[in-house]
C-alpha cells in the first residue's frame, strides 16, 4: 500500500489534496478502505454545508459495520462526489482517485495533518 | 483467562494468502481474503473454501450414547441413521436455547456433536453434567479435528477429483468416512451457506495438505478461499439462524420459530421438556414475535439491535442485517410482533441512527438455491 506523496493525511484516515484556489479534495485512505471492507453506502456532507476539522460529517457503511466520516479540515462543502454515492465500491477500488468524497473551500488552515511518510509510519505502528 | 487467541492449523497459510484476520470466540480467524462480496458470489456461482476449525467437536460414545443425547438434547437422536446428521438444539431446564448443533452418527454407538465455537465449552460442560447415570463417554475433541468446508455448485466436481468416496450417494445431511487427497476424513454433505457443499473433518496435521489439494482441484472452476464475513451474508440470505443473534438463552425454540426441532414424542424425559411444553402451548394461544425477513427499499443497512418501527412505534428488533450481494439491497432478519409479521406487510421501517428507513416484510429465506 503506498500513500501518494502530494497528499496530506489525518489520523482518522482521511486524505486532503493540495489546496487550489482555496479548494481541496477529501477522501479516505486505502488503509481505511481495506480495513472497512466492501463499502456499500456512503453519506456525504451536503453541498453548501459547513464541515469542521475532526468532526463527523457523514458515514461509510460496509458489509460488516458503519463508520463515521470525519472532515480533516474546516470549510464549506462545494462539491460531493455523486459517482461514489451511486457506486460506493469506487472507494475500495480507487480511494485516492475516482473514490474521492467531497471538495471543500477551506476557511481555516489545518496544521496538524500528516505527510505521506508520517501517515505510513502511523498506520504501521 | 488467557487473552492469547487460538490459532487453527491453517493460520500460517491464511496469513500467506493475505487474509484479514479477526477475533472470533477466542480464535484468530480469517474474516476475508479479498473482497467479501467476491467471496460471497464465488460460493453462490462457483465454489468457496472455508477454514471452520473453530467449531467445537464433541464425541459421545458408549452403549447409552444415544440415550444420553436424547436426554440432553431436544431432538430425537435415536431416529438418526448411521452415517446421517441431524440439526438440533440443546436447551436449559427453562427451555432457553444453549446452542444449536449438528449431531453426526458415526457408528452404532458413536456420535459427534458439533457446537458453535462461542458455545463449545458450554455445550461440553452441559453434556458432561447430563451424562451422569448413562453408560456413555463425552470426549472433548476440539483439538482432534480441523474442519474445512468446500461450498458452492462446483464443490461436488472439485471434491470428486480428490476422493473415491461415493459423493453421488451421499445425501444432504449425511456423512461418511473416506479419504480426501490421500488422508482420512469424515466427509459430510452439510454447510451453512445455502449451497450444496461438503464439510471435511480432518486431523489438524492434514489440514494444510487438503486445503492446497482443494485449491488446486478447484482452480479451474473458480474456487477461492472465503472468510467468515461472507459466511455470515451467505447464511443470512439462506435464512439460517446464528447463535447470539436469532438464538439466545432468553428464547425457546418455539420463540425462534424452530419449534419443529423439539420432539416431545420421543420416549423418556429430556432437559427442558416441561418448560418447552409450556412454551409450545403459549406459542399456540398467544403467538410470540415472529422471525421474519426484511428487505430494504433504500440503501442503509440495518444492524442487530436496531428497532423495527411501525407508525412511529417499536414493533420488533433486528437480529442480523447486511447488504445482500445476491439481491443487491440490504436485508435483515428481525423478531416482529405478529400483527406486522405477515409477508407483504408495508409501512414497516427500521430505525437506523434516528431515521426510519422503509422496509418490506418477506418470508424467509431470502435465497433458495435451484436444485
Amino acid at each position: 500500500m503506498s500513500n501518494p506523496q502530494q497528499l496530506r493525511y489525518s489520523k482518522e484516515h482521511e486524505w486532503l489534496s493540495a489546496v487550489e484556489d482555496g479548494v481541496a479534495t477529501v477522501g479516505i485512505t486505502e488503509h481505511a478502505a481495506n480495513a472497512l471492507g466492501d463499502i456499500v453506502f456512503v453519506q456525504l456532507p451536503e453541498v453548501g454545508s459547513t464541515v469542521t476539522a475532526t468532526e463527523e460529517c457523514g458515514e461509510l457503511e460496509s458489509t460488516k459495520s458503519v463508520s463515521e466520516l470525519y472532515s480533516p479540515v474546516t470549510g464549506e462543502v462545494v462539491e460531493a462526489n455523486q459517482d461514489v454515492v451511486d457506486d460506493p465500491s469506487l472507494v475500495n477500488s480507487a480511494p485516492f482517485e475516482g473514490g474521492w468524497l467531497f471538495k471543500v473551500r477551506l476557511t481555516a488552515e489545518q496544521d496538524d495533518l500528516l505527510t505521506a511518510d508520517e501517515y505510513t509510519a502511523f498506520t504501521a505502528g | 483467562m488467557s487473552t492469547t487467541p487460538r490459532l487453527t492449523a491453517l493460520d500460517a497459510l491464511h496469513r500467506s494468502l493475505g487474509a484479514t484476520m479477526t477475533d472470533f470466540a477466542g480464535w484468530d480467524m480469517p474474516l476475508r481474503y479479498g473482497s467479501e462480496r467476491d467471496e460471497h458470489n464465488a460460493v453462490r456461482t462457483r465454489a468457496g473454501l472455508f477454514d471452520l476449525s473453530h467449531m467445537g467437536e464433541i464425541t459421545v460414545t458408549g452403549p447409552q450414547a444415544v440415550d444420553l443425547l436424547d436426554y440432553a438434547l431436544v431432538g430425537n437422536i435415536s431416529t438418526v441413521g448411521n452415517g446421517r446428521a441431524r440439526y438440533t438444539m440443546i436447551c436449559q431446564e427453562d427451555g432457553g436455547i444453549l446452542d444449536d448443533l449438528i449431531v453426526y452418527r458415526l457408528g452404532e454407538t458413536e456420535y459427534m456433536v458439533v457446537a458453535n465455537a462461542s458455545n463449545a465449552q458450554v455445550v461440553l460442560d452441559a453434556l458432561v453434567a447430563r451424562a451422569g447415570g448413562f453408560d456413555a463417554e463425552v470426549r472433548d475433541d476440539r483439538d482432534a479435528y480441523a474442519l474445512l468446508a468446500v461450498q458452492g455448485p462446483e464443490s461436488p466436481g472439485i471434491l470428486k477429483q480428490l476422493t473415491d468416496a461415493d459423493l453421488d450417494g451421499l445425501k444432504y445431511y449425511a456423512g461418511l468416512p473416506g479419504t480426501v487427497a490421500g488422508v482420512p476424513a469424515l466427509i459430510a454433505r452439510t454447510g451453512y451457506t445455502g449451497e450444496d457443499g461438503f464439510e471435511l473433518f480432518l486431523k489438524p496435521e492434514h489440514a494444510e495438505g487438503v486445503w492446497k489439494a482443494l485449491t488446486e482441484a478447484g482452480a479451474g472452476v473458480g474456487l477461492i478461499p472465503c472468510g467468515l464475513s461472507c459466511r455470515d451474508t451467505l447464511r443470512l440470505e439462506a435464512g439460517m439462524p446464528l447463535y447470539g443473534h436469532e438464538l439466545t438463552t432468553s428464547l425457546t425454540p418455539f420463540d425462534a420459530g424452530l419449534g419443529r426441532v423439539v420432539k416431545f414424542e420421543k420416549p423418556g424425559d429430556f432437559v427442558g421438556r416441561k418448560a418447552l411444553e409450556a412454551a409450545a402451548e403459549r406459542a399456540e394461544t398467544a403467538p410470540p414475535r415472529k422471525l421474519v425477513g426484511l428487505i430494504a427499499e433504500g440503501r442503509r443497512v440495518p444492524r442487530a439491535g436496531m428497532q423495527v418501527v411501525f407508525g412511529g412505534e417499536a414493533v420488533g428488533e433486528i437480529t442480523s442485517g447486511a447488504p445482500s450481494p445476491t439481491l443487491g439491497v440490504p436485508i435483515a432478519m428481525a423478531y416482529v410482533d405478529a400483527a406486522h409479521a405477515a409477508p407483504g406487510t408495508e409501512g414497516v421501517g427500521v430505525d437506523i441512527r434516528g431515521t426510519h428507513e422503509p422496509y418490506k416484510v418477506v418470508a424467509l429465506p431470502f435465497y433458495k438455491r435451484q436444485k
